[in-house]
C-alpha cells in the first residue's frame, strides 16, 4: 500500500531523485558548537558567581562532548540522511538547560532540600536516559511506518497515561503527575502527545478520504457527518475532562490542537479547523466561567504586575520583572535575580524568566529561533515524507512541539493566560527531557527515510514478462 | 496532503512571530517600566549593593552612614546618626519599605546611579573600582536642628527655621519623632519597628512630618499677615488709631468675637498696638473690612494656595480658602478655615525679616560627586515680593514690639533685636480641644539683616488648658533656634 502511495502523495519537488548529500559532516560541526556554547556558558557562570572556572567544568564538557559524539556516530551509521540540524539544536537546548538549571542551583533560596535540592545532577541524567532512548528509537525503529501496526495499540496507552494521573495527588496545583514509590514521578502528559500522535496518525490515514469528502455543503462549510464526528467531539470531551479533573490547561490545548491540526493535514478540509476552533473556545470559556483555577491564570494574564491577595508580589510579576530587568543585553549569567520568583519555578515553567534576564532580550529571541528552527525542520520533514503515514506523524509531532513551545513561552511572557507545561529540553523535567528526546529521534528516524535517496525502481513485472517469452 | 501542511507551517511560524513580538514588547519597549517597578526587588537590591552617599549638614558632617549586611540580597544597610533628629529632614531608606524625602529624591545621586554621574561610574568601570555613591549637603544647621529638637522634647510639636536672606532651610524638626535605622533592613525586627509607627498602632504618627507635611490653623500668628494686608492697602497705617469696637459682633452674624484677656487697650487699638496685646477684634475687622479677595491675595503672595512647593520635599499647600464675610473675618485672625504649615509660617517671619522679599526655601545646598565634584548647586531663588519694604520694617517695628513689652515676652534674647508673633489656635468641634500654641519670630543681627526666621507649633502638651499659649510653650523654643544661629555667626 505504501509504495502505491508513494507515487500519488510524495512530494517531487522536494526529493530529488538523486537523493540529497546527507550532511553528516554539517550536524558535526554544528554540534561541535553546540557543545561548545553550553561548556562556555558554564565556565561564565562559574566566573560570574565565583570568580573561578567551576570545578568539574572539563568532566561535564567532555561528558556532554561524548555524549554528543555517540548521538553523531549513531546517526551516521543508522540514519545517514536524517535532517542534519535538528541533533544540535536539541544538544545546544539541553545543554544550555542544563547550564540554567546549575546557575539556578547556585541560588541558596531556591535549592533548600524541601524543593528537592540540587537539580542539575537528575535533569542530566534523565537527559543521558533521554539521550538513551534517543539512540535507542534510532538503532530499533528502522522504519517509522512499523508504528502504523500499533494504532489502535496507541490508544489505549495514550488514554491510559492521560487518565492515570486523575488517580495521584495533585502537585503544585495540577493534577498531572503519577508517583511511583521508589522511583520518582512521572508526567504521562509528555510521552502521551507522543504516543497520540502515533494514535491520530494510523487513524486518520484509514479514516480521511470517509472525514474528507462524505459530508454535506452548508453555508459555506463541508459539515461532516454524525458519525464522523463523533471521535471529534469525544476527543473533546476528553480534553476537557483533563482540564476539569487534572486542572492541567497545558496539556488539554496541547491535545485538542494536535487533533486539530492533523485532522486539517489529513483531510484537508478548512471547515475541520473552524470545528476545532469553536469546540475549543466553547470549551475553555464554559470552563473557565466556573474553574477557580483558569480564571485565576486569566486574572494573572490580564493584570500580570496586580498583588496576590495576601499582599504579596505573584510569581507571574517577578517573571515580567525579570523579563523588564533583562532588558535587552541581560545581565549576564549568574548575575540576575530570577530565584525572586520563588520555590522551584525558575528552574521548571519559569525557566525563561532566567533567559531573559540573564541573557536578555537577544539571549531570548535566538533560543526561541532555534525552537522555531526545530519546528521548522520538522515541518520540512513531513512535507518531504513520502508516505500519509510519516507526514502525519511528522506534523503532528512538530505540531505539538510548537504548541508547546508556544503556550509555554506565551505563558511565561505573558502573552496567553499561563498553562503551566515545561519547556522543551530547558526546562527540569526527567519526562520531558526523556519524551522529547524520543520525538527528535522519531523526526529523525521520518526525514531519513524522506532523505534516502529513491530506492532503484523495481524490475517492472511487464518488462521482465515480454522479455521471458521468447519464441 | 501538502497545502494544508505548508499552512500550517505558516501557522507555526506565526505562532514564533508573535512570541518575538511579545519578548521584544516585554523586554524593550516595557523593559524600563518594569525594572523601576516598585514592586520589583531588584530596585532595591541595587539600591543597597554599594555603601549609599551620605546626607550631610550645612558645615558637611555625615548624618547618614552604611553598613555592610550579611543579608543574601542586600550588601549595605542604611544608618542614621541621631536618626530621629533627622529624620525630618532625610526621611528613611529602608530595604523592606522602601525610601522617602531626601532619600528617595535624590536617591540617584546616593547610588551613583543618576545619569550626571555617568563618567564617574564609567571611569570607576574600567578602573575596575566598585560603584560609590555622591553625597548630598544641606543648608541644615546642627546646632539650631538641635536646639529645636531638645526644647521639643517630649511635646507634639514642629519647628521651622530659614534663613530669611536666601530661603535656605536651618531647621526642621518634628516630633514626636522616629529613628529610620530602626527598621533599615529587612528582618523581622525591622517590620515590627516599622508596624509600631505606622498610624494604626502609634496614635502620634510619629513618621508625620509635621513641620513640612501638616497644616494647623495657625492662630494669631496670621494676623501678622492681616497687618500686611491692611498696610499694603493704604487704608491702615501703624500707629494710627481703628475704628473697632470691642466686643466685635462678626458680619452677617449674632456672635460677639471677644478679647483675651477682656484687655482694654484693644478698642480703636493702632495695628501696633493691636499686635502687642494680640487683639481678635481689630484683626477681623480689618479682615472683614479688606476683604475675602485681598486676603487671599495677600495670603498667596506669602506661599499660600502653592500646592508644588519643593524644597525638595514637597510641603503640604496651606490654604485661604474662598469664603463668606464672618468665615473670613475669622480667617483673619487665623482661625476659621485657614490652615498653614510651620514651614508657611516661617516663610512668612522671613519674608517680613527680609524687608519684604520671600525667598523660596530650600534645603539641599549642593549635590557632590563621589569625586567631591559639586553636580548641581542649588542658587536662592525670590519667591514674590509680598510687601514694601516700608511696610515690611512697619511690621517688624510692630513684631518687635511685640517680643519688647507685648506678648512674646519670653523670646528675649538679651543684646539682640526679635520680632515675633505668638499665636493660641483653637481647634476642635466647639474648640474643645486643647489649642495649638504658636510663635513665628525672626532675629536680627547687628548690621540689622536677620539670620534667622522660625515657626514653632507646639499641639499638645501636659500643660494644663488655661496655660496654653504661644508665649509659654512656644516662644522658648523658637528662642533657643535664634539663639544656636546667632551663636554659631560669632
Amino acid at each position: 500500500m505504501s509504495s502505491n502511495l508513494n507515487i500519488n502523495t510524495g512530494s517531487n519537488t522536494t526529493v530529488s531523485p538523486g537523493g540529497l548529500p546527507s550532511r553528516r559532516n554539517t550536524e558535526l560541526a554544528m554540534l561541535i558548537f553546540a557543545v561548545l556554547i553550553p561548556v562556555f556558558a558554564y565556565a561564565n557562570v562559574g566566573l560570574a558567581k565565583d570568580g573561578s572556572l567551576p570545578a568539574g567544568m572539563l568532566g561535564y564538557g567532555v561528558g556532554l562532548g561524548l555524549l554528543a559524539a555517540v548521538c553523531h556516530l549513531v546517526v551516521r551509521r543508522w540514519a545517514p540522511y536524517a535532517d542534519p540540524l535538528m541533533l544540535p539544536i536539541s544538544t545546544l537546548l539541553n545543554g544550555l538547560g542544563l547550564v540554567l538549571i546549575w546557575r539556578l542551583d547556585q541560588e541558596p533560596g531556591i535549592t533548600t532540600p524541601a524543593l528537592g535540592g540540587a537539580l542539575a545532577p537528575g535533569q542530566l541524567m534523565w537527559s543521558t536516559l533521554g539521550v538513551a532512548l534517543f539512540l535507542g528509537v534510532l538503532v530499533f525503529l528502522k522504519d517509522h511506518r512499523v508504528l502504523q501496526r500499533y494504532t489502535y495499540i496507541s490508544m489505549v496507552v495514550a488514554l491510559i497515561l492521560l487518565i492515570l494521573p486523575m488517580f495521584f495527588p495533585a502537585r503544585y496545583g495540577a493534577r498531572i503527575w503519577i508517583t511511583i514509590p521508589g522511583v520518582g514521578s512521572l508526567q504521562p502528559g509528555e510521552f502521551a502527545k507522543i504516543i497520540i500522535a502515533v494514535f491520530f496518525a494510523g487513524y486518520l490515514m484509514v479514516k480521511r478520504d470517509a472525514l474528507a469528502l462524505a459530508s454535506r455543503r452548508f453555508m459555506g462549510l463541508y459539515l461532516p457527518r454524525g458519525r464522523d464526528l463523533g471521535p471529534i467531539l469525544a476527543i473533546w470531551a476528553l480534553s476537557l475532562m483533563i482540564l476539569i479533573f487534572e486542572t492541567d490547561l497545558g496539556t488539554s490545548l496541547l491535545f485538542f490542537g494536535l487533533f486539530v491540526i492533523m485532522l486539517y493535514v489529513a483531510t484537508e478540509r478548512t471547515s475541520w479547523v473552524v470545528f476545532g476552533l469553536g469546540l475549543s473556545a466553547a470549551g475553555a470559556v464554559a470552563v473557565a466561567s466556573f474553574a477557580g483555577h483558569v480564571q485565576s491564570r486569566v486574572d494573572g494574564w490580564l493584570d500580570p504586575l496586580a498583588r496576590a491577595a495576601n499582599g504579596g508580589v505573584t510569581e507571574t510579576a517577578q517573571a515580567m520583572y525579570s523579563f523588564g530587568s533583562g532588558g535587552i543585553l541581560g545581565s549576564g549569567l549568574g548575575q540576575g535575580y530570577s530565584r525572586l520568583i520563588g520555590g522551584i519555578a525558575p528552574k521548571s515553567d519559569y525557566i525563561l524568566a532566567t533567559v531573559g534576564e540573564e541573557l536578555g532580550l537577544t539571549g531570548l529571541m535566538a533560543i526561541l529561533v532555534l525552537y522555531a528552527l526545530l519546528i521548522e525542520r520538522g515541518m520540512r520533514t513531513s512535507l518531504a515524507a513520502r508516505d500519509p503515514f510519516g507526514k502525519l506523524l511528522a506534523v503532528g509531532l512538530a505540531g505539538a512541539f510548537a504548541l508547546q513551545v508556544f503556550v509555554v513561552a506565551g505563558g511565561v511572557t505573558g502573552l496567553i493566560p499561563l498553562t503551566g507545561m515545561t519547556m522543551p529540553f530547558l526546562a527540569q523535567g526527567g519526562s520531558s527531557v526523556i519524551a522529547n528526546w524520543a520525538l527528535i529521534a522519531i523526526l529523525l528516524r521520518i526525514s531519513d527515510t524522506a532523505r534516502r535517496p529513491a530506492p532503484a525502481p523495481a524490475p517492472s513485472p511487464d518488462a521482465e514478462m515480454t522479455q521471458v517469452v521468447r519464441p | 496532503m501538502n497545502k494544508p501542511l505548508r499552512r500550517v507551517a505558516v501557522f507555526c511560524g506565526l505562532l514564533v512571530l508573535a512570541l518575538l513580538a511579545r519578548v521584544n514588547y516585554v523586554q524593550f519597549v516595557q523593559a524600563d517600566e518594569l525594572s523601576e517597578h516598585e514592586d520589583n526587588r531588584r530596585v532595591a537590591i541595587e539600591r543597597y549593593a554599594q555603601p549609599r552617599g551620605n546626607i550631610l549638614t550645612s558645615d558637611g558632617k555625615p548624618i547618614t552612614g552604611s553598613t555592610e549586611t550579611e543579608d543574601t540580597d542586600f550588601k549595605y544597610k542604611r544608618t542614621y546618626k541621631n536618626g530621629e533628629l533627622w529624620a525630618p529632614v532625610t526621611g528613611y531608606a529602608s530595604q523592606a519599605f522602601g525610601a522617602t524625602q531626601l532619600e528617595a529624591l535624590n536617591d540617584g545621586i546616593l547610588t551613583g546611579d543618576d545619569d550626571r554621574l555617568f563618567f564617574n561610574r564609567t571611569i570607576d568601570m574600567l578602573t575596575g573600582k566598585p560603584q560609590k555613591g555622591g553625597n548630598v549637603v544641606t543648608t541644615l544647621d546642627a546646632k539650631a536642628q538641635q536646639a529645636a529638637f531638645k526644647r521639643l522634647g517630649d511635646k507634639k510639636g514642629a519647628v521651622a527655621a530659614i534663613d530669611p536672606q536666601s530661603g535656605a532651610v536651618l531647621a526642621l524638626a518634628s516630633t514626636p519623632s522616629y529613628d529610620p535605622s530602626s527598621f533599615a533592613g529587612n528582618g523581622e525586627k525591622d517590620s515590627e519597628a516599622w508596624s509600631k509607627l505606622q498610624k494604626e498602632q502609634n496614635e502620634d504618627t510619629p513618621m508625620l512630618n509635621r513641620a513640612l507635611r501638616q497644616t494647623y490653623p495657625p492662630g494669631s500668628t496670621y494676623k501678622v499677615v492681616t497687618a500686611a494686608a491692611g498696610l499694603e492697602s493704604g487704608d491702615f497705617d501703624l500707629d494710627s488709631k481703628t475704628d473697632s469696637p470691642d466686643p466685635y459682633k462678626l458680619p452677617q452674624s449674632q456672635t460677639d468675637l471677644g478679647n483675651d484677656g477682656d484687655n482694654p487697650a484693644c478698642k480703636n487699638a493702632s495695628i501696633r498696638v493691636a499686635m502687642q496685646w494680640s487683639c481678635n477684634t481689630v484683626f477681623a475687622k480689618m479682615s472683614d473690612e479688606l476683604g475675602n479677595d485681598k486676603m487671599r491675595e495677600m495670603s498667596e503672595k506669602f506661599g499660600y494656595g502653592n500646592g508644588e512647593l519643593d524644597i525638595p520635599v514637597r510641603a503640604a499647600e496651606s490654604v485661604y480658602p474662598e469664603d463668606n464675610r464672618p468665615q473670613n473675618a475669622m480667617a483673619g485672625i487665623g482661625q476659621a478655615s485657614n490652615r498653614a504649615t510651620p514651614l508657611q509660617m516661617a516663610m512668612v517671619a522671613a519674608a517680613v525679616a527680609n524687608d519684604g522679599t520671600l525667598m523660596k526655601p530650600y534645603m539641599v545646598d549642593k549635590l557632590v560627586a563621589p569625586n567631591l565634584n559639586v553636580v548641581e548647586q542649588t542658587k536662592p531663588k525670590e519667591l514674590s515680593e509680598p510687601v514694601s519694604s516700608d511696610n515690611a520694617q512697619k511690621l517688624q517695628e510692630a513684631m518687635e514690639t511685640v517680643v519688647k513689652e507685648g506678648t512674646g515676652t519670653t523670646a528675649q534674647i538679651p543684646g539682640v533685636t526679635v520680632g515675633g508673633k505668638t499665636g493660641t489656635a483653637q481647634h476642635g468641634e466647639n474648640n474643645e480641644k486643647n489649642p495649638y500654641a504658636w510663635f513665628i519670630s525672626y532675629a536680627k543681627g547687628e548690621d540689622g539683616s536677620s539670620p534667622v526666621a522660625v515657626a514653632v507649633v507646639i499641639e499638645s502638651s501636659d500643660t494644663s488648658r488655661d496655660e496654653i499659649a504661644g508665649s509659654k510653650l512656644a516662644a522658648p523654643v523658637a528662642k533657643d533656634v535664634m539663639k544656636a544661629i546667632l551663636d554659631g555667626k560669632q
